[in-house]
């Protein structure tokens, strides 16, 4: 079949999906995973009650990332390959700790209460080690996965730079769908990620143009750097606005409980603009581009017009499912 | 060939996934349509027996939903960390296919699954009975387009090579290639018979223990009676299945039949130790002329035999126990099956020997066993072809070492191990607390629209 579009755009249009479905997921499932690492503070009836406010969620959640890497499978099956033998080994170990966070959900409301602790321990470190593994994924990606002690270290920050991005919208998240008690501690929780989370944007922000000369040229020249400084305007704003909401106390009005949540969306949106930004329009930093990597137009164009149809259902139903379960969080039971 | 060759472990560490991953959805796709059935009956006659069925077995489905979506994850991402060749060279089909995949049936599943799991006293019961549609119909979508790769891989058609590279011509073709509807069904019924063969087995776990209620009594029937009815027809498709590869893939049913040489009268090997050596069989007892007449329908039917393809078929006694594992299964649940349906409508579940229980206890995962040894029977079969005729699969794999492949190989049998000992005694777990209540008498009083009573919820994490 011919492609019923210039096929110069295909690639650009699934990097654009593709580039969405990574953001989502990592908003999305990143909540999950934050609300997985926090459980730790908490105990029994608490604890159950964080988990229940994200079980309707997860599956549909995690799927962001199927669909992510899928769209880089089928789009851009070079960058595929190459991307993920690089990352051969935190890819594997994310992988197991997806497994224990997906499976110790279901198993520790139905395994014997003696070993109800047991997966707690498990949903816990899986839910840690996935969001470590996916930060020490981006650094490496950020750096043309390079291999020296310097780039090491560097990966690492940002691993634990996407642990507290999660732990603050994790937090965001609870601040949302619980109250009382718990919600105040959520509240202090997101002060505190807040500003690690502020930190690690702004080192990987300073690091990426001081890596390369090409992205260095595409922020800091004129008359570019005008159209560009409200991205770190605005969320240095955000962050300090954000800041100062949560100091307020909240219970007067918890019909604002949903705003922390949306401006860490925000501000994970904003912060993954500037990284694609500063690559497009090279999938392997100044490697290999959109063009050199996509797969044929004919087999891009057959996956467009499925993917115009279902991805605004998929949207759709994503959004009835959280207006079903909206509202705060109770304990779920399957009736 | 060396036991610590890349390949090999890379092939190792892909069957492992893969075998591990499938045992889920073939729970699943048949599971979510006897939990539309359950629904039904209860919403037929609000009959809490029904829902008590329900209740139970949508918590099986939740966590074998679970352990499928975790492990089909690792799918996605093998293609890429162990066989880039694989979508360098057939990227253009594979992709699109994954891709719908991926689009229409995943998110079907998962998105409706909260409603389907959490959402019973938050929506209308329609609602929920069609959340209950959707995902199971997201289930069997899901397995169409697997299957539909599959077998394209199996049987391609509709494509050409343009600098190295496949391009497809006919998405018709592809889609429905010769080997597809075949594979489709068999597998579609291996689901449900899986299924059945675990309700019947947990039921009659359950009812060998103390009864069980009225819930138990009903699956127990529904299951024995749905695996009756389906055993015949999947020998009858398994038959054409197997035509049908001998038709596109002789030598894969030359190696199924350990049948060295092309000639007439072949004989149905019942058993025999496979000499891939000496190119020959040993300890051979066998059926004259069997396999002609099974496969040519005449006992002077020639048969192509192994020696055709010398150096380019797959090995043969992993193919040849695996089909005799299969079908040997096949054969016990036809007996076992029609024997149980004849006493249970004869006299009644309570009135079942207990020797008879205790078989269908013995039975409950055979459908996971007969369901691997079909898939290797059917993806050895394809060596050494990843794409027959179009890619090898030695030339598809990656450049990642055999140290890292041998230790996240290991990592991942550890972590399956564990959780499938974990899941199925949480199975066990989970029958044991189902109800129990006197004959006759369904222990939940009717619900209206909405939530059942309150001592019957039991939490959900």
């Amino acid at each position: 079949m011919t492609p019923f579009i210039d096929p110069w755009w295909l690639p650009v249009i699934f990097a654009g999906l593709m580039g969405l479905s990574i953001l989502l997921y990592v908003i999305l499932d990143g909540y999950d995973l934050g609300v997985g690492m926090l459980t730790r503070l908490e105990k029994d009836e608490n604890r159950d009650l964080m988990v229940a406010s994200i079980g309707p969620f997860w599956d549909a959640n995690e799927t962001w990332l199927v669909l992510g890497i899928g769209l880089l499978l089928v789009a851009f099956p070079l960058a595929h390959g190459l991307i993920l033998t690089q990352l051969y080994l935190p890819v594997v170990l994310m992988l197991v700790a997806l497994i224990l966070r997906g499976v110790s959900f279901e198993f520790r409301a139905k395994a014997p209460p003696e070993h109800k602790q047991r997966w707690d321990h498990a949903f816990f470190a899986g839910s840690l080690l996935t969001a470590l593994c996916q930060g020490y994924m981006l650094g490496a990606y950020v750096l043309g996965f390079d291999q020296s002690f310097t780039a090491v270290l560097f990966c690492l920050l940002a691993a634990l730079g996407l642990v507290a991005g999660y732990v603050f919208v994790g937090a965001c998240w609870l601040i949302y769908k619980v109250e009382g008690e718990l919600q105040e501690r959520a509240v202090r929780w997101a002060e505190i990620s807040l500003w690690a989370t502020a930190l690690a944007m702004a080192i990987i922000s300073i690091a990426t143009p001081l890596l390369s000369e090409r992205i260095f040229d595409r922020w800091f020249r004129l008359p570019e750097i005008i159209a560009l400084l409200p991205i770190p305007i605005a969320a240095a704003t955000l962050f300090i606005g954000l800041a100062i909401f949560l100091r307020r106390p909240l219970r007067t009005k918890d019909e604002l409980s949903w705003v922390p949540l949306a401006v860490a969306g925000i501000l994970f949106a904003l912060g993954f603009v500037g990284i694609a930004y500063s690559f497009y329009p090279y999938l392997i930093a100044d490697r290999l581009d959109i063009w050199q990597a996509a797969a044929s137009p004919e087999a891009l164009s057959i996956i467009l017009i499925g993917a115009l149809f279902v991805l605004p259902v998929i949207l759709g139903y994503s959004i009835l499912s959280h207006w079903i379960f909206r509202g705060k969080a109770t304990h779920l039971s399957y009736e | 060939m060396d036991a610590l060759d890349p390949l090999i472990l890379a092939r190792i560490q892909f069957a492992a996934n893969i075998s591990f991953h499938i045992l889920f959805p073939t729970i699943t796709i048949a599971l979510g349509w006897a939990l539309l059935g359950f629904k039904l009956a209860y919403n037929r006659a609000k009959d809490g027996a029904w829902m008590d069925a329900y209740r139970l077995w949508v918590k099986v489905f939740a966590l074998s939903f679970a352990m499928g979506v975790v492990s089909g994850i690792t799918m996605s991402f093998q293609f890429g960390t162990n066989w880039p060749g694989y979508m360098e060279k057939v990227g253009n089909i594979a992709g699109p296919l994954l891709a719908y995949e991926v689009l229409t049936a995943f998110f079907l599943e998962a998105v409706f699954l909260g409603i389907m799991l959490f959402g019973f006293s938050r929506v209308p019961n329609w609602v929920h009975t069609m959340a209950t549609l959707l995902v199971a119909g997201g289930t069997t979508l899901s397995a169409f387009w697997i299957i539909v790769l599959n077998s394209w891989m199996q049987t391609p058609v509709g494509y050409e090579i343009r600098d190295g590279v496949v391009h497809a011509t006919d998405w018709w073709a592809i889609i429905f290639n010769p080997s597809m509807p075949y594979r489709l069904i068999h597998m579609l019924i291996a689901s449900a018979l899986t299924v059945a063969f675990l309700i019947a087995g947990m039921s009659a776990w359950r009812w060998l223990k103390d009864g069980g209620g009225e819930g138990v009594r009903r699956t127990l029937k529904a299951a024995v009676y749905a695996a009756a009815l389906l055993i015949p027809v999947q020998i009858f498709i398994g038959d054409l299945h197997g035509l049908n590869t001998l038709e596109h893939q002789p030598q894969k049913v030359a190696a199924m039949e350990a049948n060295w040489e092309t000639r007439s009268h072949v004989p149905l090997v019942l058993f025999a130790i496979p000499d891939e050596k000496a190119r020959t069989n040993h300890l051979e007892v066998a059926i004259p002329s069997g396999a002609s007449l099974i496969l040519k329908h005449e006992a002077a039917g020639v048969v192509p035999g192994l020696d055709d393809y010398q150096g380019n078929h797959p090995p043969v006694a992993p193919l040849f126990w695996g089909f005799r594992i299969m079908v040997g299964i096949g054969m016990a649940m036809l007996a076992l099956s029609w024997f149980a349906a004849w006493t249970i409508r004869r006299r009644g579940v309570d009135a079942m020997p207990r020797w008879l229980a205790h078989g269908l206890v013995t039975m409950t995962f055979s459908g996971w066993v007969a369901t691997l040894a079909g898939w290797y029977v059917t993806e050895i079969g394809r060596q050494p072809w990843l794409v027959t005729g179009v890619l090898k699969t030695a030339d598809a794999v990656g450049p990642v070492g055999s140290a890292m492949v041998a230790s996240s190989l290991t990592l991942y049998l550890v972590v399956y191990a564990v959780l499938l000992t974990a899941y199925i005694a949480v199975l066990y777990r989970l029958a044991r607390l189902g109800k129990a209540a006197p004959n006759d008498k369904p222990m939940f009083p009717v619900p209206t629209i909405a939530p059942g009573p309150a001592a019957a919820q039991e939490e959900l994490a």
